[in-house]
């Protein structure tokens, strides 16, 4: 087809649909909805996959993290309330993983404990996190300020401590913490280093043993053997009348590989390792972020099917509305066809205006759709916070929707404008 | 030379079991620049005969040749291409497309003969001009009367400088003032050499014809020269 053909063909299509330009906009309304939600919810499904691998990939793709998990409670079999149970993970695990695995690059000991830290008049809640100068390797926390924990302030067991920014800015305001001293649980930690948030990440839902997360102002980060002389190990808690007492060595212990395809390998070779050490008290857990971005990538094609299907039906029924009016369009204009047929024209060229005529409407349809679609993310994001991200591909996808549900419903329309029978049609009133 | 030759066309239709003769061994040669009328009561067979002579329809026996080329038997293809340019058709009820100006309903059938915007435009507007519409070349079909819209159509069926001029009664809608132009337009067509073939039921049509082919019940009844004129 020449260029004036199709110039020609598209002017006659909108000076017709124009005719009827309240039935051509509610035709249209069907289109527009289904191209909407579909990148509307690409927007918003994208968006969400997105801030979970985003979540993910902070915990580190190469990383394994083991947890220590309370197990279940044994009362029957022991029969003694006041017996000390003794479960976690151990210095002599990470000890042994870090000196039986080979591919471990670093194995970082963590353990956690909730505490006050004061400064002059000021207190407030913190996590303290005992932990080895390799901690680095696996976290995503960035040093802002002076250093993070040595090698020497581990082997001598030395109190100094590193802070995240938010204990920093709550408890020190305005006065430099570097070189000062903050008191926790008695002791005194000497500030060497200020380091970044480390966004709370647990995608698990059982927290790891001791976590009561909230009302924790911020991290700070000790050396490991400081952390082991300075607070006990034993956590005696009474309730319900009942008092008990446990003991819990570390509550995480990192390892980390060199490459993500030796992390799944490595997931199984703890499992056995720990399920020997353990024997079978289930009071351990790996998680590993990598199977998560897995499975995130799972459900994210799982969701883009659902949302797909949503936005396919309702495409469908916009498709339909169009070919039925655009049924009752041909058999309105019955003897025009009948008069363009005896004026020369060829059944491909009736076809190619009623297609073009339904081609218009639609990609008109899709082309206020990808508009609106792109506007709602936005108002998304605005009023609930979640994060959305219109992508080319959606945006081209939606477009190339519209365009085939215009050819798909407007070639039937066509076909039955293009074979009806000249002299009849130029008899019909 | 022969424009128009047909052999033996015949057209039945299939009612049920039923078998229609609407039109029955007509034998006819049409020469080039003939002025024709064709008469005859309703029921004789001359919208068969229009609709076959304009390629619109297709004949279910006998052999049409059109300007020395054999048309029974082509595709529908080939009888739209056939239509847009060799066949000028006129309507009773002028049949102009409602959405389209003066200019673009003449260039309709140029259009379908893949002309170039830039021609068409031109050779539309002289059209136009030719039947006196050089001035309302914008206007719409539904804001002319009926004897400017019968000459738009007209100019219409002249675009292609068609082989035949076929024309259905083509006063029928229209007073006897408006009537009378039309007439005097294809009149004037005639004295250019066009051939004209006009099915009508009018008697003053039938007497400025050259020749007038009567129809009954399928067949040639009369095929009569106007010698008076």
């Amino acid at each position: 087809m020449r260029w004036f053909t199709i110039k020609k063909t598209a002017k006659l299509g909108i000076k017709s649909l124009w005719m009827h330009k309240l039935r051509s906009t509610l035709t249209t309304l069907g289109i527009v909805f289904g191209v909407c939600s579909v990148v509307a919810m690409l927007a918003i499904g994208e968006g969400a996959s997105r801030e979970t691998q985003a979540a993910i990939a902070r915990l580190g793709s190469t990383n394994l993290i083991i947890e220590t998990i309370k197990p279940p409670q044994e009362q029957a079999d022991t029969g003694k309330v006041e017996a000390m149970r003794n479960y976690g993970l151990t210095y002599a695990d990470a000890e042994t993983i870090h000196n039986t695995i080979p591919y471990v690059e670093v194995t970082v000991p963590v353990r956690e404990l909730d505490q006050e830290a004061r400064y002059l008049n000021r207190q407030i809640a913190i996590k303290i996190v005992g932990t080895i100068p390799w901690y680095t390797e696996i976290s995503p926390i960035r040093l802002m300020r002076g250093r993070f924990l040595g090698s020497t302030d581990l082997q001598y067991g030395q109190a100094v401590c590193v802070i995240d920014e938010q204990v920093a800015r709550e408890l020190f305001a305005f006065d430099d913490p570097i070189g000062t001293d903050v008191r926790i649980y008695g002791n005194y930690y000497r500030v060497v280093g200020i380091v970044t948030q480390a966004a709370a990440v647990r995608l698990k839902e059982e927290p790891a043993v001791g976590d009561k997360s909230g009302g924790v102002a911020g991290y700070i980060y000790i050396p490991i053997t400081t952390a082991k002389r300075c607070f006990s190990e034993v956590n005696y808690s009474f309730s319900g009348g009942k008092q008990s007492l446990e003991k819990v060595e570390l509550q995480k212990i990192t390892v980390k590989v060199r490459s993500a395809e030796q992390v799944l390998p490595m997931r199984d070779i703890l499992d056995v390792l720990l399920a020997r050490l353990h024997k079978a008290k289930n009071d351990y857990h790996i998680t590993v972020p990598l199977e998560m971005l897995r499975y995130a990538a799972a459900e994210r094609r799982r969701s883009s099917i659902v949302l797909g299907s949503i936005a396919a039906i309702s495409l469908l029924v916009g498709g339909i509305g169009i070919m039925n009016i655009m049924l009752a369009t041909v058999s309105e204009r019955t003897r025009e066809i009948g008069i363009r047929r005896a004026l020369g024209a060829k059944k491909r060229d009736i076809v190619i205006q009623f297609l073009s005529e339904t081609l218009l409407l639609t990609l008109a349809g899709g082309i206020i759709g990808i508009i609106l679609g792109s506007v709602i993310p936005f108002l998304v994001t605005y009023f609930s916070r979640q994060p959305t991200a219109i992508t080319g591909v959606s945006l081209i996808l939606a477009f190339g929707i519209s365009a085939a549900v215009g050819i798909i419903f407007g070639l039937y329309p066509a076909y039955r404008a293009a074979n009806m029978d000249p002299i009849e049609s130029l008899r019909h009133e | 030379m022969d424009v128009v030759k047909i052999e033996k066309l015949c057209k039945m239709y299939q009612l049920g079991t039923f078998q229609l003769s609407a039109l029955c061994d007509i034998d006819l040669i049409i020469q080039q620049g003939q002025y024709i009328a064709v008469m005859g009561p309703s029921g004789s067979g001359k919208s068969t005969l229009l609709n076959l002579l304009g390629c619109l329809d297709r004949p279910t026996g006998g052999r049409y040749w059109l300007g020395g080329k054999d048309v029974s038997e082509l595709d529908d293809d080939q009888l739209s291409l056939i239509r847009g340019k060799h066949i000028g058709f006129i309507f009773q009820s002028y049949n102009l497309i409602g959405q389209l100006n003066v200019i673009e309903n003449i260039e309709l059938p140029m259009f379908y003969q893949g002309f170039s915007e830039h021609d068409s435009a031109d050779h539309a507007q002289k059209l136009a001009e030719m039947v006196g519409l050089g001035d309302r070349t914008k206007h719409r079909p539904s804001e002319l009367s009926g004897g400017q819209q019968q000459r738009v159509a007209i100019a219409r069926a002249l675009a292609n400088d068609p082989t035949v001029i076929l024309a259905d009664e083509p006063t029928g809608n229209l007073d006897s003032q408006s009537g009378a132009e039309i007439l005097s337009i294809l009149d004037e067509l005639h004295r250019q050499g066009k051939t004209l073939i006009i099915v009508t039921h009018d008697d003053h049509i039938g007497k400025r014809a050259q020749r007038v082919i009567h129809l009954l019940d399928g067949r040639i009844d009369r095929d009569e020269f106007n010698h008076r004129r």
